[in-house]
């Protein structure tokens, strides 16, 4: 759906020249989830306005549907961005106009007729559950409201693809879900490709499908959202995941141990698992075969798309041997151990 | 018997100086109709230079560097002629336009040129105080120029440049008291012949007042006006 190669940016300013982006190359796949996760001023924003040329690349090239955006006149993009929604985190919507006008904005700018675009208007109005605020104006309406808003205007033209600028950003957690919800309900309805910015990784989490980070101007790395999450390749993506998984801090536990059974071997591990290893339990019958009791010193399961995964801090008792043995046993059985102390 | 005397003075009164009414009737209806129609005549040129401003500056919608330079050098220069001098450097071309250069009608030639770079800085300020976000969402929706500025710029803006026609409004009084003295007609000549050279000081007087009264007549009806759109909007 999107082929980005080599798409670089540079702001040029009296003193100096700014690489905003620099050799970034991503492909994106019809029908996905796509987010984009960067600290500000790590270039996602930047990325995400040159796909459809709000913002002027310096290089490279944006194919989005088979045609090269930053090829085209400007009559052409004007009818090019027709089919490119795009929602942002200050929703952007116009204090002139009531919501039923909003929407019917962009009919407008597509000289869509009247009369069927009043009709558009009146679908988009019940898909995003806002019809009895149709005569109401933006400034009577909540965050999330104002997004459902921005979302059908978006979506008022058909679009193939649908940017999202930090839609949720502004908005509290709950009502990030039912946005993101809503969103997740689009993509599989309308089969539209979604291409999202955020700096939270809950947004990844919940609901997309592949995710790129992006620092200092740079794609570190793409991958899907089950693995980056499971085994980030960079500090950013790992801090960026810490940020909404705690793993535990060991010396806290470390510290409870030392000394207390002076007879037995004993040794702190951590247990990662993904998928279905967390629905067995492998630690329980370890404990059965191994004769080592087993101390759960902290424990956090998380879900990315349906997939369990987490982690547990086990402090295993027993002899040198059956610890020995029980850890081989977990990893036999598909978890993953780091030996912390 | 008392009333019957103030009633007497009052009469008398009246009959001595019901010349006055009629002339400041007259004069005030001038000044209205000048201040009025130069006003409207300077928002056909100003608004769209306004626009112009703002649309060509760097990064926006228009950009053309050149242009916004040398729109901005000629507003600033025409801006900084204090309007007594406008006033009479102007008088050839009123004559050319009008046939004269005294008169209600010829006054409406300097005061709308001098109102037009003012009426663009107006625009200009209350057109920036959009926030960009409004003109890239409607950018993202493939609006062009035209769109950007008919849909977004002007109809967000409407309250400030309501607000800034009341404003013009008031300056445009004001001078066309100056142009009252070079014959403009209006309030403004009225106070110079009468007040100032014959030193009728009531004529003076009620000239002021009616001028305050002008003023703020305008200035409220500027505000309803931008609460009534703001109002429906929230």
């Amino acid at each position: 759906m999107i082929e980005i190669n080599d798409l670089t940016k540079i702001y040029h300013t009296a003193h100096q020249d700014i690489v905003a982006l620099d050799k970034v190359s991503l492909s994106i796949k019809r029908g996905e989830i796509f987010g984009i996760i960067g600290l500000s001023g790590a270039g996602k924003s930047t990325l995400i306005r040159c796909i459809n040329m709000l913002e002027k690349p310096s290089q490279g090239s944006i194919i989005v549907d088979g045609q090269d955006i930053t090829a085209l006149n400007k009559n052409q993009l004007y009818l090019a961005r027709q089919k490119i929604g795009m929602i942002f985190q200050q929703f952007n919507l116009l204090s002139s106009r009531n919501i039923f006008d909003n929407i019917m904005f962009p009919l407008e700018i597509a000289r869509m007729p009247a009369k069927q675009a009043r009709n558009r208007v009146n679908e988009l109005l019940e898909m995003v559950g806002l019809v009895d605020k149709a005569r109401v104006y933006p400034d009577q309406l909540s965050g999330g409201q104002k997004q459902r808003v921005g979302i059908a205007r978006a979506l008022a033209n058909d679009p193939k693809l649908l940017l999202s600028d930090e839609a949720t950003s502004a908005l509290d957690p709950q009502t990030t879900r039912s946005i993101l919800k809503l969103l997740k309900d689009i993509n599989s309805q309308l089969n539209l490709t979604i291409l999202l910015i955020t700096h939270d990784m809950n947004v990844i989490k919940q609901v997309c499908d592949r995710v790129a980070v992006i620092n200092d101007s740079h794609i570190e790395e793409v991958g899907d959202v089950l693995s980056i999450f499971t085994n980030p390749g960079t500090p950013t993506s790992q801090s960026f995941i810490n940020n909404i998984i705690n793993k535990g801090d060991p010396g806290e536990y470390a510290h409870n141990v030392i000394n207390k059974h002076e007879d037995k071997h004993h040794c702190l591990i951590r247990v990662s698992f993904i998928g279905s290893s967390a629905g067995e339990p492998v630690i329980s019958s370890m404990i059965k075969k191994f004769d080592v009791d087993a101390n759960i010193l902290y424990g956090n399961i998380d879900r990315v798309k349906e997939v369990p995964f987490g982690n547990l801090i086990l402090e295993l008792i027993g002899t040198e041997a059956s610890v020995t043995q029980s850890m081989a046993y977990l990893m036999t059985n598909g978890l993953e151990i780091e030996v912390l102390k | 018997m008392i009333g019957h005397i103030g009633a007497f003075m009052a009469n008398t009164f009246w009959l001595e100086n019901s010349w006055m009414v009629e002339k400041v009737a007259i004069a005030t209806w001038e000044t209205l109709y000048m201040v009025v129609i130069s006003t409207a005549l300077s928002y056909v040129f100003g608004l769209p230079l306004g626009v112009i401003l703002v649309t060509t500056a760097d990064g926006h919608v228009l950009e053309s560097r050149g242009l916004n330079r040398v729109l901005g050098v000629i507003i600033n220069a025409a801006r900084s002629i204090p309007f007594i001098i406008f006033l009479i450097l102007v008088i050839p071309f009123t004559r050319l336009v009008v046939g004269t250069s005294i008169g209600t009608v010829a006054s409406m030639v300097p005061l709308t040129l001098a109102a037009i770079p003012f009426v663009a800085r107006l625009v200009e300020t209350s057109l920036k105080e959009i926030e960009w976000g409004l003109i890239e969402a409607a950018l993202s929706m493939g609006a062009n120029a035209w769109q950007v500025v008919s849909k977004v710029l002007i109809p967000e803006a409407l309250p400030s440049i309501i607000l800034g026609v009341a404003i013009t409004t008031i300056n445009l009084v004001g001078y066309s008291a100056m142009a009252g003295i070079v014959g403009g007609g209006g309030l403004g000549t009225l106070a110079y012949y009468y007040g100032y050279q014959r030193y009728e000081n009531l004529i003076m007087w009620v000239t002021v007042i009616v001028l305050i009264i002008f003023v703020q007549i305008i200035q409220t009806l500027g505000d309803k006006m931008v609460a009534n759109t703001i109002n429906k909007r929230r």
